[in-house]
């Protein structure tokens, strides 16, 4: 059951990453999606004095590349999946900012 | 209330483009003008599955410029996820960095010469710095063209190495933010880590503006600026924005956070969106890339003098002013010429002036850079030490400079003056000028001779005429004491 305290509001996260519910969906993704954070939350009842934080799941670091240019696609290659397109460009619904 | 009552708070976030050889994730090239998305994979295209991988170069260009700006860094610095929706960032999310980025606070001195001309006189606060919040680095993103009825979008530009470098609230004034602005590009030029120009959209610049009266401890409403795409933009829609809010406020107007775009053609502000309409980005750490262990590149970066030293250096080891050490250290290139031509002589301060007032004008004038120079430091050196050993006159050494920048293949400046005719008179000649105007002018001998050593000029006048320009003044000053003491 989802936590009654919890500020998790899965219509609002659907919102953000442009997904429409329809009601059914509402009430079953905000009580799964509930039960995830609830149990991620079980970490808070750890003892975690002593453990070094992490910012990577893998204990790896410093992966990189040299600064040497390597080739790119061509540009009918690059536009092969464009649904739409116009002097060699990306074309898309008119964009306002 | 008047103008003064209001106190202005101006916090700046300036985007610096890496001059790196390769995009920040990619091996693809970075260049600006090609052929519409001919440098595009599928990493920079954000192609379902393609995996991004660490430019190393762009870190160590970041970490540099922590390191000149007095920032510090994390020991451990990663990578997030900042997630929206725009056709010029197709996979949803722009890698960036959040809680870790890899330089916190440090500072931008603010430069005398960085500041407006017309403000150089009436510098609030001298030897200001402007606190840094953080630096971080984050990829470009695509560049999108409008047409009436669709965008187009070139991906070139996506997935350039774009360093976000965030100043606390500390301006105070339009004109501040163009010290700002000045100051941080001619340091990151010092560092050669970006070209850093705005008109190029090398540098961007969004602006957080707010007002408050003077008796008001709380920070107003503040409003951020789009679209400055100069420096003078930048101060005009500051200039326009802080009258704006002011007049909202003796008003009785609430100001109300948003977003407002400068438009430069009408010269005014023009509101955009307001804040509640602002994203929600959901930053988190991007599985794909590893983080980064920061000493190690720390420890192995050359940090250059910065512009401040060099002036500083330059006033000691050279003798020059200060004023002039700021105008030679300003630009790199500018600096690195004059201290050539300054090194081994002790003439430092005649050089800088040569370098900023002859050689500079006339290289504006040939519409010549600095690096197409046809006169080199060691001829200007040269040219130097001829006036100071009293070779040729002051007026004789333009003379010689004008010839050699028209023909820059002469090697022996002395020779090249001979040739010109200008041959200093011997002291024997000039002795016997000397007399000659010391005997015709017994008036002013009289008035040297009671302590007025100022009569001393004219007759100097007089010699020098008669020597047809030639005489080396100090020499013949040096005479003519002896004469009328």
């Amino acid at each position: 059951m989802p936590d009654p305290d919890a500020d998790f509001d899965v219509g609002y996260v659907a919102q953000l990453c442009r997904l429409e519910l329809t009601a059914d969906e509402t009430v079953q993704f905000q009580a799964q999606l509930s039960g995830v954070i609830e149990y991620m939350k079980k970490i808070d009842q750890l003892d975690l004095s002593g453990i070094e934080a992490t910012a990577h799941a893998v204990p790896a670091f410093d992966v990189y590349r040299e600064d040497e240019p390597g080739p790119s696609l061509t540009v009918e290659e690059v536009l092969r999946n464009a649904p739409q397109k116009s002097q060699n460009q990306f074309a898309v619904t008119k964009v306002v900012e | 209330m008047a103008r003064k009552d209001f106190l202005v708070t101006i916090g700046l976030e300036v985007h610096v483009q890496l001059k790196t050889r390769t995009k920040m994730f990619c091996a693809c090239a970075v260049a600006f003008g090609e052929e519409p998305n001919t440098l595009c994979c599928p990493v920079c295209l954000g192609l379902p599955g393609a995996l991004p991988v660490l430019n190393k170069r762009a870190i160590e260009m970041t970490l540099l410029t922590g390191r000149m700006l007095g920032c510090s860094t994390p020991e451990i610095s990663k990578w997030d996820r900042k997630n929206y929706f725009y056709p010029d960032m197709p996979k949803n999310y722009q890698i960036s960095q959040f809680d870790l980025p890899l330089c916190l606070g440090g500072g931008v001195p603010l430069y005398e010469l960085a500041y407006p001309k017309d403000h150089q006189k009436s510098i609030a606060h001298p030897d200001k710095v402007v606190a840094l919040t953080r630096i971080h680095l984050e990829e470009d993103v695509a560049k999108s063209t409008h047409l009436p009825k669709a965008t187009l979008i070139d991906f070139n530009r996506a997935g350039t190495p774009l360093m976000e470098i965030v100043s606390e609230p500390e301006i105070e004034s339009p004109e501040e933010a163009v010290a700002y602005l000045n100051s941080l590009r001619q340091i990151l030029l010092y560092g050669e880590v970006s070209d850093a120009d705005m008109e190029k959209g090398q540098m961007r610049c969004d602006v957080n503006v707010s007002v408050r009266p003077k008796d008001q401890k709380k920070l107003g409403t503040k409003i951020e600026l789009k679209n400055l795409n100069s420096v003078s933009a930048v101060r005009r829609a500051l200039h326009y924005e802080i009258e704006r809010q002011i007049g909202e406020l003796e008003e009785g107007n609430r100001i109300v956070q948003a977003t407002w775009r400068w438009n430069d053609d009408a010269g005014q502000t023009e509101w955009m969106r307001n804040k509640e309409d602002s994203q929600d980005y959901r930053y988190f750490p991007d599985p794909d890339l590893l983080p980064v262990r920061t000493a190690g590149m720390l420890a192995a970066l050359g940090v250059p003098e910065l512009p401040h030293q060099k002036q500083v250096r330059f006033v000691r080891d050279f003798g020059v002013t200060s004023y002039d050490g700021g105008v030679l250290s300003a630009d790199r290139a500018l600096a690195d010429y004059f201290e050539a031509a300054a090194t081994g002589t002790t003439h430092g301060k005649k050089l800088a002036n040569w370098v900023i007032n002859n050689l500079l004008s006339a290289l504006k004038e040939a519409d010549l850079p600095l690096g197409q120079s046809p006169v080199r430091p060691t001829q200007l050196r040269a040219l130097v030490e001829l006036i100071e050993d009293g070779k040729i006159t002051n007026n004789q050494a333009k003379e010689v400079f004008a010839r050699l920048f028209a023909e820059p293949s002469h090697e022996d400046l002395a020779a090249l003056a001979v040739s010109m005719g200008f041959e200093p008179a011997n002291a024997g000649e000039l002795e016997g000028f000397v007399d000659q105007v010391v005997a015709a002018n017994p008036g002013p001998v009289a008035e040297i001779k009671a302590g007025n050593a100022k009569a001393i000029n004219s007759l100097l006048g007089q010699v020098m005429k008669l020597s047809g320009g030639k005489g080396d003044p100090k020499l013949i000053r040096q005479l003519l004491e002896q004469k009328t003491a």
